[in-house]
């Protein structure tokens, strides 16, 4: 327990050095991974602990972006206000999706959500006047400010978006020692048999959708704030892959294991882009051994064979 | 006194075939009862819809006096019955504190002490003591038989289903399980269902025989063993079997 405290404390405590070390394109990208590390913090709170696999969650990242964006594009709310509604939009979405989209399981589960995403996309193709469609739109510069302070000024971007990164991670890390997500990996092993222990899990599994979808709305929102753009693409279902790629990478069920997949990830993307065109080649050998040969992601691997402890 | 577990007319039937049929029931609260039948006489199946896994076709279940039957599982055992189940049903990759944690956490909450202390006395009452840590899946069939009882007993039930508890169990297994559930009997009512006649005898106060589905006979263990209809459904094909 103390060690865990320490491990995720302490990367909370690098990234924040590293605002004061990295060069500016690093820099630049740790910005980036650790508003995406939200996003599969969010995702793995349904398919990591709740073993929710879904092919939808880019619905709930867009409804994050888009609920700020739209907000700030028609309104002088202030960006506080904004990242605010976008919180309430992915949990709202969250809530109705998972009413319905949780009367299945499994497979049915997986199209269902991939179809309500589809839905959201299309919405903001269909509604154009207001989104733009697939150009998207810029978020203005002067509504991107916290108190004073310009989200598109490199070092507020990055401690921007290690506040949220740290708040998402922390929150995570108690939520999992919870009772709550203890039941959350009891659903995930065995459903029937939770059911049978008083649980209901139909309750569980929803809140653990919301909280999911809140937390990738928090993501969404973020990026659109701190990078300044809303696009569609971010709601197509690359982006429902994405987060599924990351945890699985970093080790599903783990509470590190989101930040160190999409570090991975984004790295690994970036390095071998540097080296070849055909990029994807050398990024789909690698996610080909990363699963040959640790199935469990990085930190599930860590957690095979030298710390079984590892929330 | 009024029974603390009463079914009336229940019936359910798979393709045509009636697993149980027009079951009337009545448990008295502090009781073992010991449900015994053939194999297929309906008895699973019975107490499945009991606890709520399986829907009755038609009849009523009615717990402290409250008509149950339209209650999803999860509300009847937040009612305080409990279930173990015949094939064993645990959180295999979860430690076995865990398994029974999770038993437990329902009733207690976030109460960390309570907890620690409901898992350490339940693991010690079953003799599964020092396994704590080893997860589920590692532990041998008979002590995750055990490991069943002992997250019925987290639970603190007023009913305690037991299906089959002593199946895989070794001799002196079998004899610690006997004690704790003589030890249990005052605390708590309990409906086993369960194969090894020494165990039935000795343990029941009274005995519900079922045999193609509807109960045909019901008394003490004196009784029952010396009923002719079921010498002849039952204790006779036993014998006959060896």
């Amino acid at each position: 327990m103390r060690a865990s405290l320490a491990l995720h404390l302490g990367l909370v405590a690098v990234l924040f050095a590293l605002n004061f070390v990295l060069p500016a394109y690093a820099h630049g990208n740790i910005a980036r991974v650790m508003t995406l590390a939200v996003y599969a913090i969010g995702y793995n709170i349904a398919f990591g602990y709740t073993g929710l696999l879904s092919l939808g969650h880019a619905m709930f990242f867009a409804a994050g972006m888009y609920g700020a964006g739209l907000l700030l594009r028609f309104t002088d709310a202030g960006a506080v206000a904004a990242f605010g509604v976008a919180l309430a939009c992915g949990a709202g979405l969250a809530l109705v999706t998972g009413l319905l989209a949780l009367r299945t399981a499994g497979v049915s589960f997986m199209i269902v959500t991939l179809m309500f995403s589809q839905a959201c996309a299309l919405a903001i193709l269909y509604f154009a006047e207001y989104t733009r469609g697939d150009e998207g739109f810029v978020i203005a510069a002067a509504s991107r400010v916290v108190a004073g302070h310009d989200l598109g000024d490199a070092q507020v971007r990055y401690l921007a978006a290690w506040a949220l990164f740290s708040a998402a991670f922390l929150f995570s890390l108690w939520l999992v020692n919870r009772p709550m997500g203890k039941v959350l990996v009891a659903i995930r092993e065995n459903e029937p048999r939770a059911r049978l222990l008083g649980y209901d899990t139909f309750r569980l599994k929803l809140g653990a959708l919301v909280i999911s979808g809140m937390v990738s709305a928090a993501s969404g929102a973020g990026y659109g704030l701190f990078f300044g753009y809303a696009g569609a693409s971010f709601a197509g279902v690359q982006y429902s892959i994405f987060p599924l790629l990351w945890v699985l990478l970093g080790g599903a069920g783990t509470v590190i294991g989101p930040f160190l997949g999409t570090l991975f990830m984004f790295y690994l993307i970036d390095l071998s882009s540097g080296i070849t065109d055909a990029y994807m080649l050398i990024a789909g050998v690698a996610l080909i051994g990363l699963t040959l040969f640790a199935p469990q992601g990085i930190a599930g691997e860590l957690r095979r064979r030298a710390w079984r402890g590892l929330p | 006194m009024s029974p603390i577990l009463e079914t009336r007319g229940l019936s359910r039937s798979f393709h045509g075939l009636r697993a149980v049929h027009d079951v009337d029931f009545a448990l008295e609260a502090g009781e073992i009862r010991a449900l015994i039948g053939p194999n297929g006489a309906g008895k699973t199946t019975f107490v499945s819809m009991l606890i709520g896994r399986l829907a009755a076709d038609a009849g009523q279940v009615i717990f402290e006096g409250r008509d149950i039957t339209a209650l999803p599982d999860h509300r009847r055992v937040a009612l305080g019955m409990a279930y173990t189940f015949q094939i064993t049903s645990v959180f295999s990759r979860l430690t076995a504190a865990e398994n029974v944690a999770l038993a437990a956490r329902r009733r207690l909450g976030g109460d960390r002490a309570a907890v620690a202390r409901e898992v350490a006395t339940a693991l010690e009452r079953t003799g599964l003591a020092g396994q704590g840590e080893v997860a589920a899946e590692d532990l041998s069939y008979g002590h995750q038989r055990l490991l069943e009882i002992a997250m019925g007993l987290a639970q603190h039930p007023r009913l305690l289903i037991l299906d089959e508890p002593t199946q895989g169990l070794a001799e002196t297994e079998i004899a610690a399980f006997k004690a704790l559930v003589r030890d249990l009997a005052g605390q708590t009512t309990i409906l086993l269902i369960e194969h090894n006649m020494a165990v039935v005898m000795e343990l029941a106060h009274r005995i519900t025989v079922l045999n193609f589905g509807e109960v045909l006979a019901e008394g003490t263990p004196a009784a029952i063993r010396a009923d002719r209809a079921v010498q002849e459904a039952y204790l006779g094909t036993e014998a006959a079997h060896g």
